[in-house]
């Protein structure tokens, strides 16, 4: 089975940041390694819309002891953790 | 304190808001009998209404506390039970049918509650919410909430703070009174409360104490003590759960002190030491409480206007 490609992961993460909680083009100036948490992108209600997207997007399932920052606080951590999901 | 406290409020009611007494939803908890209790004190007792809503899902004993607390400091109170407004709103359909989609056996037998990780000094942890059912045979079933049912669930459940609210203003206009909200400062500046729900009043006296500090003031004003042992809940879901549970994630005592330590700059190796946590714990909890505190800014903020 051919290894997810992390930089595809990283362009429809930024894109999804992007539609659900950032404005106009906010989501260009966001780094991939930005800790979500530490620029108030995401919020509680926030990680749950990020976590089922990440579930629904990539057909994984993220258990609750991996709801952590990090697996999910950034775009570099969420490639990872998809990439090691699916490895 | 007492006293100085006391003053404000009588100046804020009657000298800024022209209003002749106070009306307050007391609940049997600390925080509302704090403020009816200096309501008391600051206007006479025959200057404040003590309001008892409870609906179905309320614990028993709220309503009994609250009644002993009205003995205590003499003032008037009515019950208006919002049970049949709720059915009327919607409010337990509504909720029920967002938790079925979760556990498609969940009725009227069953409990409910949401909970957040309570282990957030030990470790790096989103906050996330978890539903947990549990049957009339004491089987426990607990599950993530998708983002859709946890909206769904906390958009019906509010209709109980609102509704309240309305409650409070009818008795309230109809006396030319004001609503005191009795929320407390974590509550007020952490969003542990619901816009124009119980974060709708006139004035809110203790918004800006801590937890502790209200405990204190219980003690100083003679709250009965069945009340200030009572373990704070959010009296909101058919299961009982905790302030700390469902929001906080911490205990006040913690809380309150590593919220002290930040606001007075106090770096998180001192902290450590005075509150035997590590430095990590500190500095996990600052964030916690830093991050808290920007995430519901919306919560405290007038409407958005266009000038």
């Amino acid at each position: 089975m051919a290894a997810i490609d992390q930089s595809a992961v990283r362009r429809r993460v930024r894109e999804f940041i992007g539609e659900t909680f950032l404005v106009g083009n906010e989501k260009d100036k966001l780094n991939d390694s930005d800790s979500f948490m530490q620029h108030g992108i995401v919020d509680s209600t926030g990680i749950l819309e990020l976590a089922t997207f990440i579930e629904s997007e990539y057909s994984l399932t993220i258990e609750d002891n991996e709801m952590v920052p990090d697996n999910l606080d950034s775009i570099d951590n969420l490639a990872g953790f998809v990439a090691r999901k699916l490895g | 304190m007492a006293d100085q406290l006391c003053q404000t409020i009588l100046t804020q009611i009657r000298g800024t808001l022209k209003k002749g007494g106070a009306v307050v939803g007391i609940s049997g908890g600390i925080d509302s009998s704090v403020c009816a209790a200096l309501c008391a004190r600051a206007l006479g007792p025959k200057k404040v209404l003590g309001i008892m809503m409870p609906e179905k899902e309320s614990a028993g004993e709220s309503r009994t506390l609250a009644e002993k607390l009205a003995q205590k400091f003499g003032f008037e109170t009515t019950l208006e039970n919002i049970s049949s407004g709720l059915e009327g709103m919607g409010c337990y359909q509504r909720r029920d049918e967002a938790i079925r989609e979760l556990f498609p056996e969940f009725d009227s037998s069953y409990t409910a509650k949401i909970t957040n990780p309570t282990n957030i000094l030990e470790k790096e942890t989103f906050n996330f919410f978890t539903l947990t059912v549990e049957d009339k045979q004491g089987r426990i079933q607990s599950k993530r909430m998708p983002p859709s049912v946890y909206l769904q669930v906390v958009a019906s459940s509010n209709l109980k703070q609102r509704l309240r609210m309305t409650t409070l203003y009818y008795h309230a206009e109809k006396r030319n009174w004001a609503v005191v909200g009795t929320g407390n400062k974590d509550e007020h500046c952490q969003g542990f409360f619901v816009k124009y729900g119980d974060g709708g009043a006139d004035l809110k006296p203790i918004a800006h104490l801590f937890k502790i500090q209200v405990y204190q003031l219980a003690e100083y004003l003679g709250v009965p003590d069945e009340i200030v042992r009572r373990v704070p809940t959010t009296d909101t879901y058919s299961a009982e759960v905790t302030q700390e549970e469902f929001f906080f994630g911490l205990d006040f005592y913690h809380m309150d002190m590593l919220w002290y330590a930040m606001e007075n700059s106090i770096s998180p190796a001192e902290a450590a030491k005075v509150l035997d946590l590590t430095v990590e714990q500190v500095e996990r909890g600052y964030a916690n409480i830093e991050r808290k505190i920007k995430a519901t800014e919306y919560l405290r903020m007038n409407p958005l206007e266009i000038v």
